[in-house]
């Protein structure tokens, strides 16, 4: 855990759950695994704020909690996770997915059981035919029977998983009377792979349709929707006790082939790209999750399962994919020539041409077009000699000189000794310039972190320096809005808008231009991270 | 290592670092590099399209509607001075949570679950009451007395549990509670809250009166 991305945990986890859960899960990333008593003595919080900031983090799964130092007798002790705090930058991005692959409903599915951590299926259920039912014309309601057909398909293509169930030794202080074999699992379950009934959809009973909240009287919805929740809370639906967390794992795999693809379809044309969709979509689940190759597939089976709408002949397919071969990024690979010939899609390999390709647009946006051409040249040959550097580039000594020391300042490029004589005499010994592909990826990573976190403190400064603005026009909105429903004139609103004036409203209207610009960068700063996480983990992967 | 005879020599090829050897060693700085770089290019700007606004939406609402749900917890209030008996029965924050959350107890573990003194009380009621009645009743209530241990803040809460834990047991309290409950939970200052005598205003502190006159009191007060 670096120290920026435990600044990036710290942010994410204020705005979304409070500075109380902040300062609580800060602590346990700095200090690695504490027990309950210890940290609410060094967090220097009340013991009930600490519980309920754990309770808080283990629904999210971002908290696991097992025997500690002294053992199964010992107190339990609770670890936190920089990857899924980290993850929940993504969070717009697997809803964004969600819904275009299906549709409104699977969107907000996948929105409750994001923003509360883990769901029954029938809570779900009823919530999102409730949302649904909310948004529809009056008269119309959704019938939970579609909500279930969307959740059901969300579980089949394994976006949806059960959490894994916990073993109950561990939530019970005292010492259970069946002796636990040694063998037997006392914590958590880290995989839910590993649970058998993982992807199982429960036998559940329930019938109805959304239910719309009356919204004239707005201070009562709540303590309606409470009550009536209390009430619903009793009716058992079959489930109880099965929850159902999202499956990151999947969701990654589905944004690094929608990567893969399009960089075919900018490399070359969109019918390889579709070729390569096919080819991905074939052997999506028959490949294990961090493999370097696909599962290979024939070409006759690629002939058969390309779109018909793209009318691709066999001959014609043949010679895309030779050509998808033949390519220098080496995007597919040829594994033998049974069935019309064997071809992999190279996972691994097509990872690490992206993030060369994303080091070198980095290079080339901050240091200028010639800076990006002396690194793409180090990165192809390795190591090169300063003069060397100077002829293949084509650029003048004096400009060269000064383009590699300030890429070597900023570290990307680093410099190699090759010493002629045992005494590394200068004048006696080689000094190459080279760039390290999984290094520069490291460092890119961690100062994509830092941007992202400056960029949620300048929000943050935005707003609070703003803060007045905002209450006021708030409440202008608030007062605008029962006016207008309790049916008042034109002439009353207009008088009620004048309270902002102009100066005021350009002031907010700026404000909310920047907040917007702020946001999508993180979004796409994100994106970065994406694509340099997956480079970096395949690399550990494969070794 | 060659020892310089007389003149220094360098050791390497002078020409390669930029400078001859007669002209002055560039100025070295001695302040920190700044802290806002000036930059060389312009950044690219960043994408527009649908899918990006639709995000940049969907991001916003979510930060906001995380606020809403229970699991944003906020820390309790700071005492200001002295600790006041009407502490005991105003309840610090208002109720925002509209749904409340009842995790589920058997995926935690146990040193985890609060019980507050108010929701012991009311445990220790429910297992006392069981026990004159069947002795089939005493997990069940057991049970009950677990999943409603939660923010022991929340005073309606326990109102609430304690309405829910002696429904099933029809006890003579439930008759108050069920009509309470009944009204639909409307935050009642005039009746009891905390099983008091004394209706809310009574432990009114008087620190928020007199503070919002601003008249033109020019007439002195008598």
């Amino acid at each position: 855990m670096t120290a920026q991305e435990v600044r990036l945990c710290a942010l994410l986890l204020q705005e979304h759950f409070g500075e109380v859960v902040e300062k609580v899960g800060t602590h346990l990333l700095r200090s690695g695994a504490l027990n309950l008593r210890a940290l609410a003595h060094e967090t220097r919080t009340s013991l009930d704020l600490v519980k309920k900031s754990l309770c808080v983090l283990v629904q999210h799964g971002m908290c696991t909690f097992g025997p500690g130092r002294r053992g199964p007798a010992g107190p339990l002790e609770y670890r936190v996770s920089c990857e899924r705090i980290l993850y929940m930058l993504r969070y717009p991005r697997y809803i964004y997915t969600a819904k275009s692959l299906y549709g409104d409903t699977g969107e907000l599915v996948m929105e409750e059981i994001l923003q509360r951590g883990q769901m029954t299926m029938s809570n779900t259920v009823r919530t999102v035919a409730d949302r649904l039912t909310q948004n529809m014309e009056d008269g119309q309601s959704t019938d939970y029977n579609d909500v279930v057909t969307a959740f059901s398909r969300l579980v089949e293509t394994h976006f949806l998983q059960r959490c894994p169930p916990v073993d109950t030794a561990t939530s019970k202080k005292t010492v259970s009377e069946v002796p636990e074999s040694p063998a037997s699992t006392i914590t958590q379950p880290s995989q839910p792979e590993n649970y058998p009934d993982c992807y199982k959809l429960p036998q559940i009973h329930l019938t109805g349709r959304g239910k719309r909240r009356r919204s004239d009287e707005d201070g009562d919805v709540g303590a309606r929707v409470a009550k009536k929740a209390k009430l619903e809370h009793t009716e058992a639906c079959g489930d109880e006790g099965i929850y159902w967390q999202v499956n990151v794992e999947r969701f990654h795999l589905h944004f690094r082939h929608q990567a893969i693809i399009s960089a075919v379809a900018s490399k070359l044309d969109q019918t390889s790209s579709e070729i390569v969709r096919t080819m991905l979509r074939m052997s999506e689940v028959t490949t294990p999750a961090n493999a370097a190759y696909t599962q290979a597939v024939s070409a006759n089976e690629i002939f058969r399962a390309v779109p018909p709408s793209y009318n691709i002949s066999r001959p014609i397919l043949d010679q895309y994919l030779t050509l998808l071969v033949d390519d220098p990024m080496e995007f597919v690979g040829k594994a033998g020539d049974s069935g019309g010939g064997m071809y992999v899609v190279n996972l691994h390999r097509a990872l690490a041409n992206l993030a060369r390709a994303t080091l070198e647009s980095v290079v080339q946006e901050r240091f200028g077009s010639r800076s990006a051409r002396i690194f793409r040249l180090l990165l192809r040959k390795r190591h090169l000699e300063q003069k060397q550097v100077e002829d293949f580039a084509m650029i003048p000594a004096k400009e060269a000189k000064d383009m590699l020391y300030t890429l070597l300042s900023e570290n990307l490029v680093q410099l190699q000794e090759i010493p002629k004589t045992p005494d590394h005499a200068p004048s006696r010994t080689f000094y190459l310039y080279t760039v390290n592909q999984l290094p520069t990826a490291r460092l890119l990573l961690q100062n994509c972190y830092k941007a992202v976190g400056n960029l949620i403190d300048r929000r943050l400064f935005e707003t609070k320096e703003n803060k007045r603005h905002l209450e006021k026009s708030q409440r202008i909105e608030a007062i605008l809005g029962s006016l207008q429903a309790s049916g008042a004139e034109p002439a009353q609103l207009a008088e009620v808008e004048e309270m902002i004036t102009a100066p005021e409203r350009q002031q907010l209207e700026a404000l909310r231009h920047h907040i917007n610009k702020l946001d999508s960068s993180e979004n796409q700063v994100d994106e970065t991270i994406f694509l340099l996480e997956s480079y970096i983990k395949s690399t550990s992967c494969s070794r | 290592m060659s020892l310089g005879r007389g003149r220094t020599q360098f050791t390497f090829n002078v020409d390669s670092l930029g400078f001859g050897r007669g002209e002055a060693l560039p100025a070295s700085a001695l302040v920190p590099s700044p802290l806002f770089p000036p930059l060389q290019f312009r950044p690219v700007p960043l994408p527009t399209g649908e899918e990006v606004d639709y995000m940049l939406a969907l991001k916003q609402e979510l930060r906001a509607s995380s606020k809403i749900l229970p699991s944003h917890i906020r820390p309790g209030r700071v005492k200001i001075d002295v600790d006041r008996y009407s502490d005991k029965y105003q309840s610090g924050e208002p109720k925002h949570s509209a749904v409340e959350w009842n995790p589920d107890w058997s995926r935690l573990p146990r040193e985890l679950c609060i019980m507050g003194p108010k929701t012991r009380k009311a445990s220790e009621c429910i297992t006392a009451i069981t026990l004159l009645h069947h002795r089939h009743f005493l997990t069940f209530a057991i049970e009950m007395a677990f999943f409603h241990c939660w923010f022991q803040q929340t005073l309606e809460k326990n109102e609430k549990n304690q309405s829910e834990g002696e429904e099933d047991e029809e006890k003579k309290k439930t008759g108050e509670e069920e009509e309470e409950s009944g009204e639909g939970e409307d935050y009642d200052e005039e009746e009891f809250e905390e099983e008091t005598d004394y209706i809310m205003s009574y432990f009114d502190n008087g620190e928020d009166f007199g503070g919002d006159s601003d008249d033109n009191m020019d007439e002195a007060t008598y």
